[in-house]
């Protein structure tokens, strides 16, 4: 036993080494982009465009950390962007309607809207037993259907736009724009919620292994239900800041968006298949793909080659990732059960 | 045993599903500080009443005693609530999450609200010490072995204070010496007074361990034995209804050309130098603890794992076998291990499964004969008698032993004239593991050249003309059928120069 003991604790120091080195990669992957960059546009290492990233990202963050809880359960929601879409047209009309509607009040009134829709995906998921990628593909069309029959067609202008309401994600009375300042939150929130509440190791549980999970008494059902709530209610908040921060809501907002919550997830090293996935690399994922978009503006790539060299950065992150995922389940010893 | 009340004492149990009788009036009692074995062929029923015991099925009519007060369970946790705990074949671990939280899963201890971390270690480091086992509870459970695995599936069950503790089938992946810690660890949980209910297929371990048996057949119940004063023999009788007289059927059959020569064959860090013949009609025995590198050796002269060094012969010709199909097309079968996984598809049908290798002879002009496939799949289910409803059940449907017969089905219908068998009745029944044992007896006689890598010795003595023993990537010694002894085997298998460790001693270097 003494040597099994020794050996496995050797094998966990090493695969701790490298497990920080997972996230460590898109970190580096992240710096050797940014020192490239610099290289070449050197407006790009500025306090300013830093800034500029970071308000990029801020919204993406907040809904990928919801994909990234429904994604642990082995679940996806590709219906974030109409969610957001549908909650930003519905909340900036009703500002519009009712200017008494204070910030605070429109940002709750979202994310009750967004928890209400995303719990509709939980039902047809959960009691409906649809897998989540059909279920949130149907909802995906059926919110953005319902964003063209709530408005008419017609979208809501910077002008008619209560001033309180467009800088509730701009203004920084607190030294950096709210908007930094949710997402921060959100990812602190999320944090503690995912490693020091039993619903949210519960989640892990789900994902990691869900008849286990049913048989440790775990309220499996409920959780899953629970994760498209999360979400729904994550994309109402992005949704309020979205509408704020580019004042305007239009039918076409956030179109496609749902894409880039996944990307952030599985470039910030969230398994796929479920189980495991971290706030931090999230955040790094994200960080990543504002970085990547950021820099090819800056480098003055065209347009027309701009997505393909930000899909070609995703994958070559991912293929690094899965690489050394591998080389990782190699020296533990348990790549053919894994 | 002292204890005149069972833990847990079940009566006139009837289950059924949709119209077929799991279970038909039956009946068993455990006392604390006593392992029960339950015993039966697949399909005895034995499944079904460890779910009636846990909660995850109810009965259909009859009494569960817990220290002689009835009760019902609505649930798997509300049988875990009372002290009711299980282990099942198949670890079902969180392999994302570290063995401390794969203890107190669903319930970490909390301190205002919080999930505390830290009195979650030290729990976790209790109970392992308690156990007497060195395990680092940050250690995530995809890491560990099974053996390891299990071990955190006990410190689970004691976590929730289990007076009762049921293990299906949990030696059947583990190695001689993880066998012995286990029974280490039962016989320390039977100390301090837990029931422990002990199922497994191998009935030498049966006499080691268990102070009791109870028999199980095609969901009834056929008795209760004192471990101490019942004979191989009459167990076997009690589960099959039959006698079976000859365990381990094979008959001499003429030795014929040669048909595998292997020299010095290497693949570095799985086997070094490895060198045999092997003749038409002869069924040689590949010996040795899991993890020497036998089902390494098969995998390379299958050409799934590629070779450094050496060369391999085939009827007498030198060949380079870089694939499968390769070996396929050079007259070799492969029945692996992992049937699950590598040797069907689970959802599936049988005919296809069956033909699936051999589908290209049912293509004419492009197309695939369905029929004609099908037809020859029917027969071929028939040849191994694989019991199932029709030969378009999926095979995830099928019991073990009837997976393991469509394997070898599929196999046998290449015609192969070189058989590698890897470990082939693996967690099959008695009566299966007689009708496998009488066919591989068959292709034998047929002139079928076998290679058989078994870890139950008596497997090995009884089937193998020849029996080879591996040890850590090298054949460490080589027996005739009649020189052969359980002894002489582990002592080559084990260690080469100390002198051999008795079996059921361990090895815990």
């Amino acid at each position: 036993m003494n040597a099994t003991a020794s050996g496995e604790s050797e094998s966990r120091s090493l695969f701790l080494t490298l497990v920080r080195f997972r996230e460590l990669s898109i970190l580096i992957f992240i710096l050797l982009l940014i020192v490239a960059v610099a290289i070449k546009a050197p407006a790009f290492l500025t306090a300013e465009n830093f800034l500029i990233i970071l308000l990029n990202i801020s919204i993406l963050v907040i809904v990928a950390l919801g994909q990234m809880m429904v994604i642990i359960t082995r679940g996806i929601d590709l219906s974030v962007s109409s969610m957001v879409g549908l909650v930003a047209m519905m909340v900036s009309f009703t500002v519009v309607a009712f200017p008494a509607v204070s910030p605070p009040l429109a940002i709750l009134l979202g994310m009750f809207l967004g928890a209400i829709l995303g719990s509709f995906n939980g039902v047809i998921i959960t009691a409906g037993k649809v897998p989540p990628i059909i279920a949130t593909l149907g909802t995906l069309s059926i919110y953005r259907g319902m964003v063209f029959l709530y408005s008419g067609g017609t979208w809501i202008n910077s002008f008619e736009m209560p001033d309180s309401y467009r800088a509730l994600a701009k203004a920084a009375p607190l030294g950096a724009p709210n908007i930094i300042l949710f997402a921060v939150t959100v990812a602190l929130l999320v944090f503690l919620f995912l490693n020091y509440t039993r619903p949210g190791r519960d989640i892990y549980a789900v994902g990691s292994n869900p008849e286990a999970a049913n048989v440790a008494g775990i309220p499996v059902q409920r959780t899953i239900f629970m994760v498209y709530v999360i979400s729904g209610l994550l994309s109402g908040l992005a949704a309020v800041l979205w509408a704020s921060r580019f004042e305007s809501a239009q039918t076409n907002t956030a179109l496609g968006f749902e894409l880039q919550t996944v990307a952030a997830c599985v470039v910030g090293g969230v398994n796929i298949f479920g189980g495991s996935g971290t706030v931090m690399g999230v955040i790094l994922g994200a960080f990543l793909l504002g970085t990547i978009e950021n820099a090819l503006i800056l480098v003055r790539i065209s347009p027309f080659w701009q997505l393909a060299a930000q899909g070609l950065l995703i994958l070559i992150a991912v293929i690094v990732d899965s690489a050394i995922r591998r080389r990782l389940e190699q020296l533990s010893g348990t790549g053919e059960t894994a | 045993m002292d204890n005149s009340t069972p833990v847990i004492r079940m009566e006139h149990i009837h289950k059924s599903f949709g119209g077929v009788h799991a279970l038909n009036d039956v009946q068993i009692s455990v006392y604390a500080g006593e392992v029960h074995a339950l015993l039966g062929e697949n399909g005895a029923g034995k499944s079904t009443l460890i779910k009636t015991m846990t909660g995850v099925y109810q009965p259909d009519s009859g009494e569960i005693y817990l220290y002689g007060e009835p009760v019902r369970f609505s649930g798997p946790r509300e049988a875990q609530q009372q002290g009711i705990g299980a282990i099942y074949q198949e670890p079902s671990l969180f392999p994302d999450l570290d063995i401390a939280e794969n203890i107190v899963a669903g319930r970490q201890p909390t301190r205002a609200g919080r999930v505390d971390w830290r009195a979650m270690y030290r729990e976790a480091e209790e109970l392992l010490g308690q156990l007497g086992v060195d395990l680092n509870p940050h250690t995530k459970a995809r890491n560990l072995s099974v053996a390891q695995q299990q071990t955190v599936e006990i410190a689970r069950a004691l976590s929730l204070n289990a007076k009762l503790l049921i293990m299906d089938e949990p030696t059947s992946s583990l190695t001689l010496t993880e066998v012995e810690e286990l029974f280490r660890i039962i016989r320390q949980l039977r100390a301090s007074g837990t029931a422990i209910i002990f199922i497994s297929h191998r009935l030498e371990e049966l006499f080691q361990v268990a102070d009791r048996v109870t028999i199980l057949r095609d969901g009834q119940y056929v008795g209760t034995r004192e471990m101490s004063g019942v004979k191989t023999e009459e167990l076997i009788e009690m589960m099959v209804g039959r006698q079976v007289n000859e365990l381990f059927p094979k008959e001499v059959a003429p030795r014929g050309e040669l048909r595998l020569q292997v020299q010095n064959l290497s693949a570095p860090g799985k086997f070094e130098d490895v060198s045999f013949e092997l003749r038409a009609g002869e069924i040689l025995g590949l010996a040795g603890l899991i993890g020497a590198g036998r089902t390494d050796v098969a995998r390379a002269l299958f050409g799934i794992l590629p070779v450094k060094s050496g060369s391999i012969f085939v009827d007498g010709r030198p060949v380079t076998i870089g694939s499968p199909q390769q070996a396929m097309d050079l007259g070799m079968g492969f029945v692996p291990e992992d049937r699950q996984h590598h040797g069907l598809v689970l959802p599936m049908s049988i005919a296809t499964n069956i033909t699936l290798p051999i589908l290209p002879h049912f293509v004419k002009f492009g197309w695939l004969q369905d029929r004609q496939a099908k037809q020859a799949a029917a027969a071929a289910a028939r040849r191994l008698e694989v019991k199932c409803s029709s030969i378009d059940q999926k095979a995830k449907e099928l019991s073990g032993g009837n997976q393991q017969k469509v394997v070898l089905a599929k196999w046998l219908e290449t015609n192969p004239r070189i058989l590698i068998l890897d470990e082939p009745t693996r967690g099959i029944d008695v009566g299966t593991k007689a009708a496998v044992h009488q066919l591989m007896s068959d292709l034998a006689n047929e002139g079928v050249a076998i290679l058989m890598i078994s870890s139950e010795l008596p497997e090995i003595l009884g089937m193998s003309d020849r029996i080879l023993v591996m040890r850590e990537g090298r054949i460490t010694g080589e027996f005739l059928r009649g020189e052969a002894t359980q002894e002489k085997i582990m002592a080559a298998a084990v260690a080469a120069k100390r002198t051999p460790a008795p079996i059921g001693a361990g090895n815990e270097s």
